[in-house]
């Protein structure tokens, strides 16, 4: 499973933003006008879309797309 | 008024009194109604009565204090039929005291069903409503909850946190098109005040608008119209079904 494309699929899905300005860097909040609730969706989406659990104090520091990505490639791997 | 085809609902408490009178309206309105309650005997009468009626609905056994038989319950319901569409926040016991005399048990014990219940099973069914981008959350306070009652000040505590946590919560998914609600009963016959004697009853009702009590069904009216189309625009708001008792 290509775990990037699938993470700017699931962000561009959820936050209705162009896949060009779902960058490495681009923040949540900031960068992609996320409020935070759809940052609580979107770790419910990546929860489900991967098949995993990830605790609210990991939740937390995942504020870029960036840090998702190495997250969750991190967590697969395990 | 055939409105709730096809929507799944959840009653909690609704094996008696009030709660039952709400699923049986919501199973006429064509609701799928899953009740839950604690007592198997209960829920399984209830869901006979219903079904004998021509009406969908499935009975669950959990305390809605207790989080992971909820969650277990709601996931299970999700999983069978693809969707959540209306939580009834209806559980809710009474220990009544005077402050004075009241015991740390019952204080606990009325604020964790009532108040805690509601939190626990609104904070497990929004994720099916955030992922539908609808739904409808109505919560059961009570007039007690806004006038207080001497007698009752664990219970009015616990009807009064239902109604600031109410709009609170409606507040928080206003945005994705969950709605959330209260009402708020007054004087209702149930089992419970069946047993006052008469002249007690008129003495209450005398001091109603509408010079009656209310009966289970007013309070169900007003549920089915809050979960339905005709309340699109009503949020946070706490419905009064008390014959103008308080205004």
């Amino acid at each position: 499973m290509d775990v990037v494309a699938k993470v700017k699929e699931i962000i561009v899905e959820e936050l209705g933003v162009d896949e060009n300005e779902v960058t490495m860097e681009a923040s949540f909040i900031e960068d992609l006008g996320a409020d935070s609730l759809d940052t609580v969706e979107l770790i419910m989406k990546f929860e489900e879309e991967f098949d995993i659990d990830i605790d609210d104090e990991e939740a937390e520091k995942l504020t870029t797309v960036g840090k998702a990505i190495e997250y969750l490639k991190t967590k697969l791997a395990e | 008024m055939k409105d709730l085809q096809n929507k799944q609902v959840i009653i909690t408490g609704a094996a008696r009194g009030i709660g039952l009178a709400i699923a049986g309206k919501f199973g006429l309105a064509g609701a799928a109604v899953h009740i839950i309650d604690l007592q198997e005997d209960a829920v399984k009468n209830a869901e006979l009565q219903l079904q004998s009626q021509g009406y969908k609905v499935k009975g669950h056994i959990a305390d809605v204090t207790n989080s992971d038989q909820i969650e277990t319950i709601f996931k299970n319901i999700a999983e069978e039929y693809q969707n959540i569409d209306i939580l009834i926040n209806n559980a809710g016991i009474t220990r009544d005291g005077l402050v004075m005399k009241m015991k740390e048990s019952d204080w606990d014990a009325v604020i964790n069903v009532n108040l805690k219940g509601t939190f626990i099973c609104t904070q497990k069914v929004c994720r099916y409503m955030l992922r539908q981008k609808q739904g409808v959350i109505i919560n059961i306070a009570s007039v007690i909850g806004i006038m207080g009652n001497a007698g009752q000040s664990n219970y009015a505590a616990s009807k009064g946190g239902i109604i600031a946590f109410t709009k609170s919560v409606a507040k928080e998914f206003a945005s994705r098109n969950i709605r959330v609600n209260a009402v708020a009963p007054g004087f209702i016959e149930t089992e419970m005040t069946r047993i006052l004697p008469q002249e007690i009853i008129e003495k209450y009702a005398q001091a109603i608008p509408l010079k009656r009590m209310g009966s289970a069904q007013d309070v169900a009216d007003a549920c089915l119209f809050l979960a339905s189309d005709y309340s699109a625009y009503i949020t946070g708001q706490t419905i009064h079904v008390d014959g103008g008792l308080i205004m």
